[in-house]
């Protein structure tokens, strides 16, 4: 087995047992990285130097036979909208193509606490909107599966680095499937979390009723490592809470779960090949003693326009902070203030950003706010009542994250809105807050597919014993 | 559909220059976005409150003290000004308005 092939548990046993070092292992994935991401694309900055120095305070630690957290000494990879202090943090935008982060978001800060490396920064859509990385201003990330094909967006990067062996875990984060898509395209586990169960500081903003960071990993076991590792009440973040409901291992019972089955995630257009499979894995929980119940998300369709109103109105007020002052891109000729506006944010953002800064100030301005806006809010309670009424009957969701498989590179950008339609099966998650998983459950024309289990607000730890039963497929 | 007009007045809102290009390739593209989010008339909303957190919070109050965490320092205050395009004596420097 090569290093890079390890999950986190290996890796720290191998870590304390003394069969390599934590240099040995940074070097591993760095070797990698070197070797792959020209072609992968998945990082946008390496850091070389800090993640040396990093993995060589662990081997001291270590020397000295003193006990180290499960995440010390192990390379991971940063979406490149979180803040690494003194890293440059782009968020995939030629606005911030410059931009050092004064300081550490709070997930940084939590793993490096435990001793985590970070071997450098991730490829994205730009500011997180989109769902394929192909709109970083910096190129496409390629999946790893097929070099021809996107990984799945906005975290195409972690997502690519875990499926390519280039960082043990990553993080990336989730506004309406941007952790679950690429996950489920790159055929590895990636969470969104419960609204407010991760800290948002130091994330930089897009929309932010609905954004989340999630890890992406090898296996359910890290999954649930790392989300321990970040999760938690953070005073910088005022919608950060302290809630999860724990469960013990020996109570968990699979045959007292109930797994509901919502018949509008099996609609037209649904690739049959990826129902088949979606539908195979709910069939082992079955046999396994599970209860499968078909149950209804009446709203289900309306979850989406309404989601492409609330988002680009979020976005819109968020990016309204990249004026050309106070950092970023700035343009030089202009001689008065509104000139700089203008064409730092004309020079600065790229299409898609655009598209949404125009789309939400559309929604948001005099005479269209209740048309649009208040209507896509109301709908969105809708959409949450629906999930707590099912989960009234069953403990699970059981569905697809993507209705088909990781498109061809080129083939959805020229037509924004076949590109957010991509988000069908993922974007109600966000809208009501729910946590959700990808799992990787098996392989259609030799590409991954992946099975979505939503779970109860703040129940993680219910998804993660239900998603490992299933893991090894 | 909207019109050249608007999505010039929408751009003015948005502080966003736009190209002549770019106005007509967001009036085609914003138009066909706004008929697919049309879908939302067919919902009938007239009994429901709206929402934007869903998660009850409460507001999180501090003392209005003059240092708080993470910014305590000068030098943290000077990495922030270092981050800016242009600065005068510890300060920001923007254009005329006028």
């Amino acid at each position: 087995m090569e290093l890079t092939d390890l999950t986190i548990t290996q890796a720290h046993q191998g870590l304390i047992k003394k069969e390599f070092s934590a240099t040995e292992l940074c070097q591993a994935y760095l070797d990698k990285i070197k070797e792959k991401n020209k072609e992968i694309f998945a990082f946008l900055t390496i850091a070389a130097k800090s993640a040396l120095v990093q993995a060589k305070k662990v081997d001291s630690l270590i020397s000295t036979g003193r006990e180290i957290s499960i995440l010390a000494g192990l390379p991971c990879a940063i979406k490149d909208n979180i803040l690494v202090e003194n890293l440059k943090c782009t968020a995939g935008s030629k606005i911030l193509e410059n931009y050092i982060a004064p300081y550490d978001a709070t997930v940084t800060k939590k793993l490096k606490e435990k001793g985590a490396v970070i071997l450098g920064k991730t490829n994205m859509d730009e500011f997180a909107m989109g769902s394929s990385t192909e709109n970083s201003a910096f190129g496409p990330t390629k999946n790893p599966y097929d070099l021809t094909r996107v990984p799945g967006g906005s975290s195409g990067g972690s997502a690519a680095a875990i499926a390519a062996d280039m960082a043990i875990y990553s993080l990336g984060s989730d506004t309406g499937g941007s952790v679950r898509l690429p996950s489920c395209f790159c055929g590895v586990v990636g969470l969104k979390p419960t609204y407010g169960a991760v800290s948002r500081y130091g994330l930089i903003a897009f929309a932010s009723s609905l954004d989340q960071i999630g890890p992406i990993t090898k296996t359910i076991e890290d999954a649930k490592i790392v989300f321990e590792a970040i999760s938690g009440k953070d005073e910088m973040d005022s919608t950060s809470v302290e809630k999860r409901f724990k469960i013990q291992d020996s109570r968990f019972k699979i045959q007292n779960i109930k797994i509901g089955v919502p018949s509008q995630y099996f609609v037209k257009g649904i690739d049959p090949e990826i129902e088949k499979l979606v539908r195979k894995a709910i069939k082992k929980y079955e046999d396994m003693g599970a209860k499968i119940e078909q149950v209804s998300l009446p709203h289900t369709e309306y979850a989406l326009p309404a989601y492409y109103i609330i988002n680009p109105s979020e976005a819109s007020a968020n990016l309204a902070r990249y004026d050309g002052i106070k950092y970023g891109l700035s343009a030089k000729k202009e001689k008065d203030l509104l000139g700089v506006y203008l064409d730092s944010r004309q020079e600065g953002f790229g299409s898609e950003v655009k598209r949404r800064i125009m789309l939400g100030t559309y929604a948001l301005s005099a005479g269209y706010y209740e048309a649009y806006y208040l209507k896509a809010q109301k709908v969105r309670k809708l959409v949450r009542a629906d999930f707590t009424k099912v989960f009234k009957q069953v403990d699970i969701i059981m569905a697809p994250v993507s209705p088909f498989l990781p498109f061809k590179i080129g083939e959805k950008i020229k037509d924004p809105l076949s590109m957010y339609l991509v988000d069908i099966y993922t974007a109600s998650v966000n809208l009501t807050g729910l946590p959700a998983l990808s799992l990787p459950i098996g392989k259609v024309k030799d590409l991954p597919v992946g099975l979505q289990i939503i779970g109860k607000w703040f129940e993680e730890d219910k998804i993660f014993e239900i998603a490992r039963l299933n893991e090894n497929f | 559909m909207i019109k050249k007009k608007e999505v010039k007045h929408i751009a003015k809102l948005a502080r966003l220059g736009l190209t002549e290009k770019e106005i007509e390739k967001f009036r085609r593209e914003l138009s066909k976005i706004l008929d697919y989010i049309e879908k939302l008339k067919e919902v009938n909303i007239s009994k429901v409150e709206s929402t934007s957190h869903l998660i009850k919070l409460e507001n999180v109050m501090r003392k209005d003290e003059q240092s708080s965490a993470p910014f305590k320092t000068l030098t943290d205050r000077e990495k922030l000004l270092n981050l800016a395009p242009k600065t005068k004596n510890k300060y920001l420097r923007v254009k005329s308005i006028l």
